[in-house]
């Protein structure tokens, strides 16, 4: 079909002058299909947005979508993977990407992709000096709060400039046992709660060689001790209270002044009018060491079996372009696009929630998620040990001592 | 030649079976032997390690700790199978009204998915907002947080097995009694015995068969139970110490932590297990099992 090669030229040419700035347009070398996994079904309309329009500029691909749910999207993409037929291009987390890399699975993305992005996000698909995804979203972790019950105790909303100090005084004002009323909610969480905390403390999670735990330097075990003491305090309810009921899910019963969550909480509580009026979103508070925020981006990754690498290349690279993160905001989906300057459509979707100003307030301290080579190995690890002194069964520094002789071990046989 | 070719048409026969059992049975479970004596790598790869990781498990707090979880749950579920005979021996009772709808109820949980049974339940055992607290409530019994207190947890989760297994044993029980001759029970009432004494001394004895081949059943599926512990308990809970089993232990080494021979050693142990368990039975039913 020799007239499609013009015309797919033409069409490259109008996503370049668009702004995509893209100089790897895929040779026209016949059809190709592509298959693009992902897990998360909230994203599938822009998933969905994104395609149809990268098919636009490349008529002669085809990319199907796959969602495959969370719970079996890892086994599944191992199993495919170790077989060879791993999708061509598949959403990637940093907490697998290392594996993954090693593995020969996926293949590095040229460095000049990822410019513009920030480098909290991009450098936790970094294996070996080389770049193995290319993040398209943000997950910021930040303190949402309920103003009615902030206004019932005659508490001042929380700021940016908030520290552990005014959210302990605010938890314990919030509280009120007889109304079986607790100030936060002190789950077990890492990404958004007691990593956070640990480096706020002014300690750390891994260390900067990824060689070696930080969960028993003192200031680490301080940032855990600040949860626990919510519960010891009794300003936040007991550990077994989160495992039967989803913190989020608690948090929307209006019986709990604040939640460590994260701003992609957005569409779930915007879409509930009663509670979208009643609460809010702001920071997460400093601690006495620094301020941090752990930053997570979800990337593309492009298998290293592919059949039609440049097209899958081409796609990876497309999804992360201004145009499909600008695609990205305004579906006002689940997603808060990663490119600076593309997201106001997502926080225009959620207008009374002040996600811009947490935006703007904790991209500079934003901090890459810690990740080794088998992050989840050490993981499993640190999440039952911590489950111990957060039910109050031990002691917080016994157990941060323990996981990280118990992770020492793990690291050391990466 | 006329035997050879009866042996061929015999060997034709079960062809079928034998090719299945072989295919999904056997290979599988020599590959599984195989993978627990090497290390593998997550996308295939194996290094030889012997019997390394069954060291490795037997000085591992966890895999005991399954053990001890497992035969737990699997001696609840195992004290839950009288009341699948009450069941059954309610359900026989001559000239009962509406017999297709009890049996339809009994046999629901049986049929449905096991995702939808542990959701449910998880629902019903909530320590805030849970039926069951809220009856408990009423009565001014502050309920647990069934799910979220280890030492809890198992007999929560137990409950669940018994109810979800009864419709499934009370049919085979009801078969069993279906099968008793009636003259016993007329000899029986001509001799002045009444109900109870007729169900203690010719239903019981003479059920043995069905019991002992329920009993058998229900432990080596109780041994194996991974839906409801992975549905109604979070990797991150405070009750998974409490009540992770055998096979929850197994998906967590194998696809959590993605140590795979490891995972492959913890299901050869089960499998002895199994083997062991079972062939006690077997020997013990002489002692107990009466054959018509």
């Amino acid at each position: 079909m020799r007239f499609r090669l013009p015309l797919a030229c033409l069409a490259g040419l109008t996503v370049m002058a668009a702004g995509c700035g893209s100089s790897s347009q895929p040779e026209a070398s016949g059809k190709a299909t592509i298959s693009y996994a992902i897990w998360d079904k909230n994203d599938q309309a822009s998933a969905e947005k994104i395609i149809s329009a990268f098919q636009q500029a490349n008529p002669d691909v085809t990319v199907k979508l796959e969602i495959t749910p969370w719970d079996q999207y890892w086994t599944k993409l191992q199993t495919a993977a170790s077989g060879g037929a791993a999708p061509d291009v598949f959403w990637m987390n940093s907490l697998n990407v290392r594996m993954y890399a090693k593995g020969g699975i996926i293949t590095p993305i040229e460095e000049s992709k990822a410019q513009g992005l920030p480098p909290a996000v991009v450098d936790g698909y970094r294996y070996d000096g080389k770049l193995y995804g290319l993040p398209h979203n943000v997950s910021i972790p930040a303190l949402w709060y309920d103003k009615k019950l902030f206004d019932a105790a005659g508490v001042a909303y929380p700021t940016a400039d908030w520290t552990w100090d005014d959210v302990k005084a605010a938890a314990k004002k919030l509280t009120d046992p007889s109304k079986k009323q607790f100030g936060i909610l002190a789950h077990m969480w890492d990404q958004g709660a007691f990593y956070p905390t640990m480096l706020q403390a002014g300690g750390h999670v891994l260390s900067q060689d990824g060689k070696k735990s930080g969960f028993d330097d003192p200031a680490s075990i301080q940032g855990l001790e600040y949860w626990t003491g919510m519960i010891k305090d009794k300003v936040g309810p007991v550990a077994e209270v989160y495992a039967d009921t989803d913190p989020i899910t608690l948090f929307q019963s209006g019986k709990y002044g604040m939640l460590y969550g994260g701003v992609w909480f957005a569409p779930t509580f915007w879409a509930n009018p009663e509670i979208r009026e009643r609460i809010d979103v702001a920071p997460l508070p400093a601690g006495p060491g620094k301020e941090a925020v752990i930053l997570l981006g979800l990337a593309n990754a492009v298998s290293a079996k592919s059949e039609h690498p440049k097209e899958s290349a081409a796609f990876a690279e497309f999804v992360t372009s201004e145009q499909a993160q600008k695609i990205l905001s305004d579906t006002g989906g689940g997603s808060l696009s990663l490119r600076d300057g593309t997201q106001e459509g997502w926080f225009k979707a959620f207008p009374s929630f002040h996600l811009k100003e947490t935006y703007n307030a904790s991209m500079p301290y934003g901090v890459p998620y810690p990740v080794s080579l088998n992050t989840a190995q050490w993981q499993d690890v640190q999440n039952k040990l911590l489950a111990e002194a957060w039910a109050g069964k031990r002691p917080v520094a016994d157990v941060a001592k323990e996981i990280a002789t118990q992770m020492n071990e793990i690291l050391a046989k990466e | 030649m006329h035997s050879r070719r009866e042996w061929a048409w015999g060997y034709l026969l079960i062809a079928p079976m034998a090719l299945g059992l072989a295919v999904f049975y056997l290979w599988p479970i020599a590959q599984t032997l195989y993978l627990s004596m090497t290390e593998s790598g997550v996308f295939g790869g194996y290094t030889w390690v012997g019997t390394a990781n069954f060291a490795d498990l037997f000085t591992d707090e966890e895999m005991y700790g399954a053990l001890g979880n497992t035969l737990l749950y699997s001696v609840l579920v195992l004290a839950g199978v009288p009341l699948s005979i009450v069941v059954a021996a309610l359900l026989n009772v001559p000239g009962l009204r509406g017999l297709s709808i009890y049996r339809t109820l009994y046999f629901l949980p049986v049929v449905t998915m096991p995702a939808a049974v542990g959701l449910t339940w998880s629902y019903l055992f909530n320590g805030d907002f849970g039926a069951i607290n809220h009856v408990l409530g009423t009565v001014g019994i502050d309920g647990p947080y069934w799910l979220g207190d280890p030492d809890f947890a198992i007999y929560a989760i137990a409950v669940v097995g018994i109810w979800s297994s009864i419709g499934y044993n009370a049919v085979l029980f009801l078969a069993g009694l279906q099968g008793i001759p009636r003259h016993y029970y007329e000899a029986a009432e001509i001799d002045g015995a009444g109900r109870l004494r007729q169900f203690f001394r010719i239903t019981l004895p003479l059920l043995t068969p069905t019991t002992f081949f329920v009993v058998v059943i229900t432990m080596i599926n109780a041994l194996q139970v991974f839906d409801l512990v992975y549905l109604m308990i979070d990797l991150k809970s405070p009750a998974l110490e409490g009540s992770r089993t055998i096979v929850y232990l197994f998906y967590e080494t194998g696809f959590v932590q993605n140590q795979r021979g490891l995972a492959a050693a913890i299901a050869v142990i089960l499998l002895v297990l199994i083997l062991v368990l079972t062939a006690i039975q077997f020997r013990l039913q002489k002692k107990w099992v009466h054959y018509e």
